[in-house]
């Protein structure tokens, strides 16, 4: 920084004084590792043996996953009443289910896209198995809404396709646009996962051609699309991942947007509030990111990524936490206060009885895991702590878990005439059904650690030093 | 004809080194020729002489297609084909056929964008030569190469080999058709 300090060499003192901190660049790959060590350690995942954990947690999976296909049996065999919906409460684990995946799936989507746009570097350790969580994600979230609607058989029936019936889809519910919101994310999701693995998939490819694995080559082959690093094609490449990116950004957003208009667009107290859409895009992140740490963090410690993924990625993560659940934290305030404000007794009963009401302990969890739990990452002790930073992890999942079924279940169980009011309970077989999905997503996610190159090699090597064609070379 | 090479190919080692010697094949006038690297090096599209990517116009028309797409598609099925009457609401309106016609957009932006990629990028495309040069395996791990393809006009099997020697590249071969 010699120079910097010869330009303001003949300047007035104070300003020498003012001058901004020179802050180090943060390293995103520690120990200067190589390009060829990047390519040895990400592919060689997949490419060791079958690693006994690796079998362990696979079985496991398998196990807890076919609680989800019993329960969806036994419902499709019987009908959607196995569940433990009756007036008044007529949606309650599977909408909130539903909107607990979707919203897991958005940090994946926000890592991609909206830090690819903000140049974000750090986000190349993580955008790669962030993505892969999303559309996992997003497979288990689309479960629920698809088999509550009783006769699965007939659920083509919420896509614009002739049927004999003649009738079209009413565009005019908010139902309906979820539909097309989220097979539109679900779509894009994949593409933009599968158009950033192209270079490593032909990196795996060389690889396993240059081992004489041909099978492997092939089939990783021809999902490279015969990739051969070509600069023009890097050129096109680049703008289409930007394009991608630029699109994906306005999509996470409205999907939530979406899904809180399920909500947020009907007339019943504690539903119709504006503050929706940007409340839920911001639990939807937070939540997110809190799954991302949940899965990273014993990734990184099993094949001792700490190189790739360093204390830096942990801070920024922590961060992101601590931002969005501070909003999240705002919201629920706002919330109370425009009941308040807004003078009206039923959204003011509404939300007394969410705090106050027979729910009160879910409200509770919902305060003390969302809000409470982030303010911890406050401290850079408690980031720099991993076990600690996992557990927390965890409580920013249950917790908006609990903030998705407060909203829906305590809305519900109190209608306007208390005549009507109830209280909801699950029934077992909607137990079994969500505690399955945490076995269909680990059985996604297990696949594609041993298949597929968990983090971006060709984005890693980019953003390393030797990278720079300019290394070494004095800016002028 | 058929012992005749695709073109001549050069190794370097390090991104800078391909970059300097981006800047001398592009100013010593060839046009069919290529970087192979691992990674999208930054200031090699410069550096060769390689425009804007035509990949947006693509997304353009696939966006402007989606969005009619959604207006029209609700226009036809709940206005014309089938008038449906729902708590008296009116039978069409840009309004409420907005948040379908806005994610057909972005899907078909995302198919355009993709599409257009692989289009412009000439892919699937897994027989190329430069495929079956024996080292080219390390072009997707930590080398970087130069192909200067017989199409062009200047080629000649001596300068352009001397040109490649000259710019820093190694290890320069012919490649088989």
């Amino acid at each position: 920084m010699s120079h910097a300090a010869e330009d303001t060499a003949g300047a007035p003192a104070i300003l020498s004084e003012i001058r901004p901190a020179v802050k180090p660049r943060a390293v995103l790959v520690g120990h200067g590792r190589s390009f060829s060590w990047i390519s040895n350690k990400i592919c060689g995942i997949a490419e060791e043996k079958t690693p006994v954990w690796w079998w362990w947690c696979f079985i496991m999976a398998c196990i807890v996953a076919s609680f989800t296909v019993a329960g969806i049996t036994y419902l499709v065999a019987t009908g959607v009443g196995v569940w433990g919906h009756r007036s008044p409460v007529n949606w309650a684990w599977d909408i909130v289910n539903f909107v607990f995946w979707i919203g897991i799936g958005h940090a994946g989507t926000l890592i991609s896209a909206i830090l690819c746009l903000l140049r974000q570097k750090w986000r190349t350790s993580i955008n790669r198995s962030a993505e892969a969580m999303t559309i996992f994600a997003v497979v288990c979230a689309g479960i629920f809404p698809v088999f509550h609607v009783g006769r699965v058989w007939y659920a083509w029936f919420l896509f614009p396709l002739p049927n004999s019936n003649y009738v079209w889809q009413n565009y005019r519910s908010p139902l309906e646009w979820d539909v097309f919101a989220v097979s539109t994310y679900g779509t894009v999701s994949v593409l933009f996962w599968y158009v950033g693995m192209i270079p490593d998939l032909a990196t795996m490819r060389d690889r396993f051609a240059s081992v004489g694995r041909t099978m492997r080559a092939r089939i990783y082959g021809l999902f490279a699309m015969g990739w051969r690093g070509s600069s023009r094609h890097w050129s096109n490449y680049e703008m289409a991942y930007l394009i991608l990116a630029g699109i994906s950004t306005p999509l996470v957003l409205s999907v939530h947007t979406i899904v809180s208009f399920d909500f947020a667009v009907s007339l019943l107290p504690g539903w119709h509030t504006t503050i929706f859409p940007p409340y839920f895009v911001a639990g939807a992140i937070f939540s997110g990111f809190g799954m991302v740490l949940t899965l990273i963090l014993p990734l990184r410690a099993i094949y001792h990524l700490e190189d790739l993924i360093t204390q830096y990625h942990i801070d920024c993560m922590c961060k992101v936490i601590l931002a969005t659940g501070t909003m999240v934290g705002y919201a629920y305030a706002m919330e109370f206060f425009i009941a308040w404000y807004g003078a009206n007794p039923y959204e003011g009963f509404a939300f007394i009885n969410r705090a106050f009401g027979p729910y009160w302990w879910a409200y509770f969890i919902m305060i003390s895991c969302n809000v409470v739990t982030p303010q911890f990452f406050w401290f850079k002790a408690v980031r720099e702590n991993t076990w600690l930073v996992f557990i927390l992890s965890l409580f920013v999942n249950v917790g908006m878990w609990f903030e998705r079924f407060v909203i829906i279940a305590t809305s519900l169980a109190r209608d306007f005439l208390p005549s009507s009011w109830g209280y909801y309970s699950p029934s077992i077989v909607e137990i079994f059904t969500f505690f399955g999905t945490f076995g269909v997503f680990s059985v996604l996610f297990l696949l594609f650690v041993r298949f597929l190159p968990i983090m971006a090699v060709a984005e890693l090597k980019a953003v390393t030093p030797q990278a720079d064609p300019h290394a070494g070379e004095a800016h002028t | 004809m058929a012992d005749r090479p695709y073109g001549l190919i050069a190794t370097f080692a390090t991104p800078g080194a391909v970059l300097r010697a981006a800047a001398q094949v592009r100013d010593a006038g060839y046009k069919q020729w290529d970087c192979i690297t691992p990674f999208p090096v930054h200031g090699l599209d410069s550096a060769m002489g390689v425009g804007r990517s035509r990949v947006p116009r693509i997304s353009l028309v696939g966006g402007i297609t989606g969005f009619c797409t959604g207006m029209s598609m609700i226009w036809f099925m709940d206005r014309f084909d089938y008038p449906l009457t729902v708590g008296g609401k009116p039978f069409f309106s840009p309004l409420f056929a907005f948040p379908v016609s806005y994610e057909l957009t972005i899907l078909f932006t995302a198919f355009a964008t993709i599409g257009g990629m692989f289009v412009l990028n000439g892919l699937p495309m897994h027989h190329h030569p430069v495929l079956h040069y024996e080292h080219i395996r390390r072009g997707t791990d930590d080398l970087f190469f130069i192909v200067i393809e017989r199409a062009d006009p200047r080629f000649n099997l001596e300068t352009t080999r001397s040109l490649l020697a000259r710019a820093g590249g190694t290890d320069i071969a012919e490649l088989a058709p």
